[in-house]
């Protein structure tokens, strides 16, 4: 009985080190030694398991630990920062497929608390298979559009598996669980497949919130502390980032699991002309600035800008003595802070990037802000126009800058389906072409 | 352990989890969430207690193992991946 109390308060410690570990995470000088809290968390808590419950089986633990080990660092060792989301996504199916597994492995061995048991289950399938699917979209493998019966699909398959649900919480027995795991994974997948491209840093951090949710459903079923605090640590995060995105949006979890991606509106684009920038004007405009704002979106990820990005603004500030900044919207990219990694990656100083609300009073002092790769979140419509489907976004208001230089590869209107007002604006100057490029022949003029 | 217990844990867990992320600055969002992927990998605990349980070689026991696999792969996926994402943040003057 002492091995467990002991074993009880070695999992609080290990608890309290992954509290610790997400408080690190509060500055980015914190970060590293938050992170090195929380491996020591887990081993802590690994290792004291394996010292107190004694197993048959060492050899295989250990086999599946090392190959996990292996494989899970190699993994994160060769994957491209560009590629983060995709693995973001298959960590969050993986979170989910342990717990439906050890889930499962507890209704086959005992038969007690199985609707604890059930829940970590549930959710835990959930999370598995639409993190699949999201890992498919965001690889541009499998494009997926609404399609017309989706939201029927969702509540037939929700109600099958209720359904499910409610005869296995009655019977108990094995094969309604494996009716109700088999509706949990077509759950997942059939309510993630009609989410939009730039919906899905949202879906990601519902995803991410799941598995905290199902280890949390495992931990109530094995009376696990850690387990719970954990889950909880972890649910509420990917919570508050899906509240955090779903705000940037001017959207709801409601609207973006259910409701149809906005329609391209109608509009006379034919009739306005947007003015176009040669390289030439636009080095010349940036060498003679005061104060630069740079706003990048998903194409400066797609195109590799950032080192390009990077060299510019060295330039700018070394030989020509700009002030340069870089600005930040929450739901730029395709994971949250997507943008801030791919810039930390080409060693941009993060003291000089800013998250949406520290920057927009700069815009106005500005000389010239350089939009790259990114359109719906500097969409003025937003906040001039009430019949704008995007209106009441938060957005960054480049617009208030002197001269805004569009990087863009056409003038097609963002995810959102939105033309953007901007582009044909008096202070605004397009740049047609892909994102690196573009930059890259700006730095051969500087 | 009374159920009462573990509500009243996941309850104030909540709680904590909220206060601890609100601060988390919006530039690591990223690191948040692999490092959050890490941490949920907690789950092998369970997998390890569920192993330990098999008397014999059976589908329960390879259940267990492979749960054991894909927890310690978010483990040491997402540690490892944030430890290199949180690298790129260091101060310049550091590296020097």
């Amino acid at each position: 009985m002492i091995a467990f109390e002991g074993l009880f308060l070695i999992y609080l410690t290990s608890a309290v080190f992954f509290i610790l570990s997400i408080k690190g995470l509060s500055s980015p000088t914190s970060a590293q030694k938050g992170n090195f809290l929380g491996i020591a968390g887990m081993i802590l808590a690994i290792l004291a398991t394996l010292l107190v419950i004694p197993s048959r089986n060492d050899a295989g633990i250990l086999f599946a630990l090392i190959s996990a080990a292996v494989l899970g660092i190699f993994w994160a060792k060769s994957v491209k920062m560009t590629a983060l989301p995709q693995m973001i996504a298959l960590l969050n199916g993986v979170g989910g497929l342990s717990s439906l597994l050890v889930g499962m492995a507890q209704i086959l061995r005992h038969q007690e608390h199985l609707f604890d048991t059930s829940i970590g289950i549930v959710i835990g399938a959930i999370a598995f298979s639409g993190s699949i699917i999201a890992f498919f979209k965001l690889n541009g493998m499998y494009r997926f559009k609404r399609f017309q019966y989706a939201n029927f699909l969702n509540i037939i398959v929700l109600g099958v598996l209720i359904f499910c649900w409610v005869q296995f919480a009655s019977y108990n027995t094995i094969s309604w669980a494996y009716f109700l795991i088999l509706t949990a994974l077509i759950f997942g997948g059939t309510i993630t497949m009609p989410v939009g491209g730039a919906d899905m840093p949202i879906m990601i951090s519902v995803l991410n919130a799941c598995s905290g949710f199902a280890a949390v459903g495992i931990g109530f079923a094995m009376s696990n502390i850690v387990l719970i605090i954990t889950g909880a640590l972890v649910g509420a995060s990917g919570t508050i980032l899906a509240a955090v995105m779903t705000k940037a949006m001017n959207k709801s979890l409601f609207q973006i699991l259910f409701l149809k991606d906005l329609q391209t509106q109608n509009t006379d684009m034919e009739d306005k002309i947007a003015r176009t920038a040669s390289i030439k004007d636009a080095a010349f405009l940036l060498e003679n600035a005061n104060k630069v704002i740079v706003v990048p979106g998903f194409g400066m990820a797609s195109s590799k800008a950032q080192y390009a990005l990077k060299n510019m603004t060295f330039l700018l500030e070394n030989k020509y003595h700009v002030n340069v900044k870089f600005a930040i919207h929450p739901v730029a990219g395709r994971m949250p802070g997507h943008m801030n990694v791919l810039l930390a990656e080409a060693k941009v100083d993060y003291t000089k990037v800013f998250a949406l609300d520290e920057i927009n009073p700069d815009f106005e002092t500005a000389d010239v802000a350089y939009v790259i790769g990114a359109n719906d979140i500097t969409n003025s419509a937003a906040q001039s126009d009430p019949s704008s489907p995007l209106y009441g976004m938060p957005i960054l208001e480049v617009f208030k800058a002197k001269t805004v230089i569009f990087v863009k590869r056409s003038l097609n209107a963002g995810y959102a389906g939105v033309e953007n007002p901007l582009f044909f604006a008096d202070n605004t100057l397009m740049l047609y072409g892909d994102a690196k490029k573009v930059t890259e022949e700006i730095i051969a003029e500087l | 352990m009374t159920l009462l217990f573990l509500i009243t844990i996941f309850l104030l867990s909540c709680f904590i989890g909220y206060f601890v992320v609100q601060n988390v600055t919006p530039a690591l969002h990223s690191p948040l969430m692999s490092v959050s992927n890490a941490i949920s990998g907690i789950v092998i605990i369970g997998a390890l207690f569920m192993a330990a349980l098999a008397e014999k070689f059976d589908f329960q026991e390879v259940l267990s193992l492979l749960a054991v696999f894909f927890a310690g792969l978010n483990i040491f996926g997402g540690f490892a991946v944030s430890e290199r994402m949180l690298k790129l943040f260091e101060k310049k003057d550091k590296d020097k």
